[in-house]
């Protein structure tokens, strides 16, 4: 079981193709694959769809590769803060697929999990259910939603062992979880790779059964609102 | 007097009682954290985190804490971190009492309407249709009119929808309103706000 990679490029390697459906976690520009973001743009792979809850900023995240134009669609909850994103969508150059934010972490978690479909009650009465399935349960009426089965999966975590048992680190946990776990190959970049026995194996927060290929970087982690408090005066 | 933005906060961190796990929207909504007093409230962020903490120091921010805002956050004593699948099935789940959300528009069957205008500005609708249908109380705090001075809340929202029938109870700068049968039921008037004002303000029907 080798599954270290040297860096992006090589862990990418065989395995991208144009038009392919590539779940991607983060939460804003919190816990992206950044640097396998980067090797994608580089590799020149097109018409590419991501499922990834954001689409990052102009110049960082999957914005990188919005720029190029070398993503098709994207299945996303929100992408307020991308001027990019929002120019290309209502113009027609770029197909959203709105999913809420709920319903896009479950299908994903559902497609990791065998599951082809769920019933749930978020969106009903709005747009997002329109041409879905409609269920009554216990006089309530939810909507069918399908699972995500990626084709690749690429995610940042913070620190793994070299059988990709993967930590976490706070808020960045987000959608790396349930992105890991809906695609044939999950990628992981992660701050540094430790020892076997290192990880406490009660703190796994992902198991690396799901975790095919792990590259160790240099992130840099971008804050996309710098929020602070002033310190009291002593 | 109206209400301003700190006043709405105010009123609205009323609606919190001990004990309670509360999910806060982006804008006025987030002021309410400021109000809570002495009562015990659990703060939802739903990108993964039970137990909010207030903005860092400078110096002290964090990349890798941020709430659903994409602020950078901090962390307290009883904090936990969780995917986002966890996160949304808590909300889903109904383990959520209560969430207070910013609107574009509210109607008085209590249809809300926060994420998109057509052909003008989407942003998505992130999180808030997972929350309006799954915590146990939705409350709406927002300014009564647009800056044109027209009505937002409305017999129909005019907006696609966050959720249909969702909405509990309006907090405004002109006062409380409550969904009800047949419309909005008037709870409380700003201090200075007269009822023919409030009714002026409001194209929803108003019922006793």
């Amino acid at each position: 079981m080798k599954k270290v990679y040297a860096n992006a490029t090589e862990a990418l390697d065989g395995l991208l193709r144009d038009g392919m459906l590539i779940a991607a976690g983060g939460f804003g520009l919190c816990g992206i694959p950044e640097l396998l973001l980067q090797a994608i743009k580089d590799s020149g792979a097109k018409d590419l769809t991501f499922a990834s809850n954001n689409a990052g900023v102009d110049d960082f995240g999957i914005g990188i590769l919005l720029q190029t134009k070398q993503v098709k669609k994207m299945i996303s909850s929100y992408v307020g803060e991308n001027a990019e994103f929002m120019r290309q969508y209502l113009s027609g150059e770029l197909e959203l697929e709105f999913n809420p934010q709920g319903t896009l972490a479950e299908r994903m978690r559902a497609g990791g999990a065998g599951i082809p479909g769920f019933y749930t009650k978020t969106g009903v009465g709005t747009v997002i259910a329109d041409g879905k399935e409609h269920k009554d349960f216990n006089g309530e009426t939810y909507i069918l939603e399908e699972g995500i089965f990626a084709d690749l999966s690429i995610i940042k975590a913070w620190k793994a062992d070299d059988t990709g048992n993967l930590v976490f680190r706070k808020t960045a946990r987000n959608f790396n979880v349930p992105a890991a776990t809906c695609g044939k190959i999950c990628i992981a970049e992660v701050e540094e790779i430790v020892p076997r026995g290192e990880l406490d194996p009660d703190c796994i927060h992902l198991p690396g059964i799901y975790v095919h290929r792990i590259i160790q970087g240099e992130h840099e982690k971008r804050i996309e609102q710098r929020t602070t408090r002033k310190r009291e005066e002593a | 007097m109206p209400w301003d933005r700190n006043q709405m906060a105010a009123r609205a961190a009323e609606e919190l009682e001990d004990g309670m796990y509360v999910n806060l929207g982006i804008g006025i909504p987030t002021l309410v954290a400021n109000y809570v007093g002495d009562k015990d409230i659990t703060l939802q962020s739903e990108n993964g985190m039970l137990g909010m903490g207030p903005f860092p120091y400078e110096g002290d921010e964090d990349p890798d804490l941020i709430n659903a805002g994409k602020q950078t956050i901090t962390e307290l004593a009883r904090t936990a971190y969780f995917d986002s699948a966890t996160s949304f099935a808590m909300i889903r789940g109904g383990k959520i009492a209560a969430a207070i959300l910013g609107a574009m528009e509210v109607d008085e069957k209590g249809d809300l309407a926060n994420w998109m205008i057509p052909g003008k500005l989407v942003k998505g609708m992130g999180g808030a249709m997972d929350l309006v249908a799954g915590v146990g109380r939705v409350v709406v705090v927002m300014d009564h009119t647009n800056k044109h001075g027209e009505s937002k809340v409305l017999k129909e929202c005019t907006l696609p929808l966050t959720g249909k029938g969702v909405v509990d109870r309006i907090i405004t700068n002109l006062g409380v309103l409550d969904v009800v049968e047949g419309g909005l039921r008037i709870v409380e008037l700003a201090d200075g706000v007269t009822e023919a004002e409030m009714r002026a303000a409001t194209e929803a029907t108003l019922v006793d």
